[in-house]
């Protein structure tokens, strides 16, 4: 991106950055500086991620033999609750916006900070407050509703739901001021000359999710509040033997967390974008198809709750209209993966290890929506309901997609991050690691669900045996995978190679200041004068 | 059996199945077009455009091409459309029952299923139906949700609390089909097993006026054999182990002939007529330490049946 060059340090003349301008831990717990926020948010969201996957080990390691393995039912069953509280709520969702956004969005808009600084570190504080008040419920005794909390059982058994169910609607506020800041900051703090038509596409996806994420929030906060109600005061809402109707629980929690699916993977699809461009040194095939692609994803998010409940007693009329929607908000995803795959077309391609994850994400992602056909289609959804194809289409798109891009895009600003690069090699392998570990998990998953492996089972039919062992073998292999990654990342920190200011040769802002950024980003707000992705070809500039 | 089933789908074991099977290998070929489209393009770009010299610039500069985005938007749409069509239609086919079918009534709890036909008798875990003839469970819970699954048939529905919900099938052919609950509901969740026993239909007829189902005499049989076979069929395995540890009842191993204090402060000698009281009134005596979480079995179990149960509790030592 040509931009004035006032704003910018001189190459080689390093000066003070963010991490080095204030000293001591005082200095991070009372930041209202994003980049640092970005940093505190990612610390922790990996923290829990070490978590969840250690629960995800647990299970399969439990699921290796039928019947009991390394523990009885009620343990497996607050692990696997577990597993997917932790990787929700307290991973998957703040992950992306919170972690990475924080840090790339006002760079990316060239401001130097989001629009309320003091309301970020809120959310902060208010996320570690719902994780400590989610652990605490752990620790008090654990919770085996499941992460979807059905009633009746959830408002039938003991242990701390409540403290749970509590923790979730904390949490919630934190995406909330999340996503209201950054609402704000994309309409009010773009540089001159950034329009709307120039912003990356991972401001348009971060854009799209914390619409989401506000509106969304507060139904989850409603329901759980009202679940709560119901434990402590016995107001009768969802539990039948006190005149409540335990299926409208499924559509107040469906109705926040369906369009939270879309909180989950809409960022990452910002995080391709930005890697695809960048690695292929290539505008974005269809900018405007991308764009507002997120957004018709944003509002039809809403409508499609009604096809996790085809099975559940809803009319059938009711199943018919949700089907419907749910194909509508299958085709802009479709757009948006062969947007990404028309990008390679003769680009330069680089296969750069933040590539490798973007490359991953494509097959991955492509799997797992596509065997989403089979679940939004009645007939066959019947059959495949609650079943371990559920299981292994939700991980396809949840790991194999944001969970990819996640890693792609660490990869990717880990340089700008930390100003310092990490051991390509080990990297590569780490990934290809993954790639073959998470399709022996999964891919076997898809056969044991369709055959009938019901989900949430501790205990399983002969017939799946050979199966479950073997996807539980993948589990081991994507354990090392992290594992290595881990070892290269913390090791990179001390001993990596210093990062230049550039070291992809990407297009905008934030690869335009020193890495790591000073202090306030920028000496001056730059002026922007083209898109983002306007990289120089053999045949001329890009055409739109 | 009809079909042996494929890589992808158990055995076709009602008459709809062979449409829903249809569907999903429509659907299974649309997944496998677009997937080696998409990898192939990808792969192929990926090899061709590789980066050879840290220069190198991307050699083309398009943006954009309104014809292939407006193709690759219109084609997967009247894909899509077509899989909402006609996945409606099976849905209908499979949430219609006949009008004729046999009804059964289905009352679920943790963790087991109960069947009444309409001469009045009861089934616990064991399904029976006749072949060629179709069948409507109407379905309720007495607690939590369940669901009620038979691959073979690809049928399910939740099972709910204070509402019917209901599913049919028609079985081709005599033999045993496995229904799993595919709602979560607790501890005892993967052992909620039932079969159904699809008996041709004068047998199953025969068996509907006499009343007594097959299996529920158990003529010549060692009692303690047939026991330990029901311990698993009606899922006492879910509460109550064998080898001392504890579930959410006690366990049964030397259990016979132990004195056991109750939580009103009383003794009881476990024997047979205290076994068969806890089976048919759970909640008239309870062993201290443990919550009256017990359902009644009561016409639920032939006497043969609970005579087998405890002779093999006996013989657990």
């Amino acid at each position: 991106m040509s931009m004035t060059q006032a704003g910018f340090a001189h190459e080689g003349a390093q000066e003070t950055n963010y991490l080095q301008a204030k000293k001591g831990l005082m200095s991070w717990l009372y930041t209202v500086d994003h980049k640092r926020i970005g940093v505190m948010y990612l610390a922790s969201v990996l923290s829990t991620f070490l978590l969840g996957g250690v629960m995800a080990l647990l299970v399969r390691a439990e699921l290796f033999t039928a019947g009991e393995t390394i523990m009885g039912a009620d343990t497996y069953n607050r692990v696997f609750t577990l597993h997917g509280l932790v990787m929700v709520f307290l991973f998957i969702i703040p992950a992306i916006p919170a972690a990475m956004g924080n840090f790339v969005l006002p760079l990316m808009l060239g401001a130097k900070d989001v629009a309320f600084p003091r309301l970020n570190l809120a959310s902060f504080y208010v996320y570690c407050v719902g994780t400590v008040m989610a652990l605490y419920a752990v620790v008090a005794g654990g919770v085996d509703t499941g992460w979807t909390f059905y009633t009746p059982y959830s408002a039938s058994v003991n242990g701390p739901v409540v403290m749970m169910t509590m923790a979730a609607f904390v949490l919630g506020f934190s995406s909330i001021f999340t996503g209201l800041n950054f609402i704000v900051t994309v309409h009010k703090m773009r540089a001159p000359g950034l329009t709307w038509g120039r912003l990356p596409l991972m401001v348009w996806a971060l854009y799209a999710t914390s619409i989401i994420q506000v509106m969304a929030t507060p139904v989850l906060g409603i329901t759980l509040l009202l679940l709560a109600m119901e434990r402590v005061l016995h107001v009768g809402i969802f539990d039948p033997a006190m005149g409540g109707d335990p299926v409208l629980f499924q559509h107040f929690f469906w109705f926040y967390s369906h369009p939270a699916v879309y909180i989950m993977i809409l960022p990452g699809m910002g995080i391709m974008s930005e890697l695809v461009t960048t690695f292929s040194r290539k505008t974005i095939f269809g900018y405007r198809a991308i764009a507002l692609s997120s957004i018709a994803i944003a509002v039809i998010s809403f409508l499609v709750w009604g096809h996790h409940m085809f099975v559940s007693g809803q009319s059938v009329y009711a199943g018919m209209i949700f089907s419907f929607l749910t194909f509508l908000v299958a085709i802009p995803s479709a757009i948006k993966v062969l947007n990404w795959t028309a990008t390679l077309y003769k680009g330069s391609i680089s296969l750069a290890a933040p590539m490798q994850w973007a490359l991953q994400f494509l097959i991955l992602f492509t799997i797992g929506g596509l065997t989403g056909i089979f679940l939004g289609t009645l007939g066959t959804d019947v059959h495949l309901h609650d079943t371990y194809f559920v299981v292994a289409h939700f991980h396809y798109v949840m790991v194999g997609g944001t969970v990819t891009a996640f890693v792609g895009g660490l990869h990717y600003w880990w340089p700008k991050m930390f100003g310092r690069m990490y051991n390509e090699k080990l990297a590569t392998v780490s990934s290809i690691l993954f790639f073959i570990g998470f399709n022996v998990t999964f891919f076997t998953q898809f056969v044991m669900g369709s055959q009938g492996m019901p989900r949430r089972y501790y205990n399983y039919v002969e017939k799946f045996q050979t199966l479950h062992q073997i996807s539980t073998m993948g589990t081991w292999l994507i354990g090392a995978a992290f594992l290595l990654m881990a070892g290269y990342l913390i090791a990179s920190l001390k001993s990596g190679a210093k990062a230049p200011a550039n070291p992809w040769g990407a297009r905008s802002l934030e690869w335009a200041i020193q890495s790591p950024p000073i202090e306030h980003n920028f000496h001056e707000i730059p002026t922007v004068q083209e898109g983002p992705y306007e990289y120089p070809t053999t045949v001329g500039p890009a055409k739109h | 059996m009809a079909s042996s089933g494929s890589f992808w789908m158990p055995e076709q074991g009602s008459t709809i199945a062979a449409d829903v099977d249809t569907l999903f290998d429509f659907i299974y070929y649309l997944n496998v077009i677009f997937f080696v489209l998409i990898t192939a393009a990808t792969i192929y770009f990926v090899v061709k455009y590789k980066r050879k010299s840290d220069d190198q610039l991307a050699s083309s500069n398009v943006g954009h091409n309104t014809a292939l985005e407006a193709a690759w938007t219109f084609v997967p749409l009247v894909l899509v459309i077509i899989c909402f069509v006609w996945g409606f239609r099976v849905f209908l086919d499979q949430s219609v029952a006949p009008a004729n079918a046999l009804e059964v009534q289905v009352k679920a709890e943790k963790w087991k299923w109960n069947f009444q036909y309409s001469n009045g008798s009861q089934t616990l875990n064991e399904l029976f139906a006749p072949a060629g003839r179709p069948v409507k469970l109407v379905m309720s819970s007495k607690d939590v949700l369940h669901s009620f699954f038979v691959p073979n048939f690809r049928i399910k529905s939740d099972v709910v609390p204070n509402r019917y919900t209901s599913v049919w099938f028609e079985a081709k052919e005599p033999g045993d089909y496995q229904i799993y609950c595919t709602e979560y509901c607790g501890t005892g969740h993967s052992s909620m097993l039932a079969t159904v026993k699809v008996l041709p239909a004068e047998e199953f007829d025969k068996a509907m006026l006499k009343g007594e189902w097959p299996g529920q005499s158990g003529e010549g049989r060692d009692p303690v054999e047939w026991g330990k076979e029901l311990y698993v069929s009606k899922t006492c395995n879910a509460c109550h182990s064998v080898d001392g540890s504890r579930l959410v009842g006690p366990s049964f191993k030397g259990l016979f002939g132990k004195d056991e204090k109750m939580t009103d402060g009383a003794t009881v000698k476990v024997d047979e007529n205290y076994i068969r009281e806890s089976i048919m009134d759970p909640n008239a005596k309870i062993v201290e330490g443990y919550a009256p979480a017990m359902p009644s079995f009561a016409g639920q179990l032939s006497d043969g049946q609970t005579d087998a149960l405890i002779a093999y509790i006996k013989s657990l030592k």
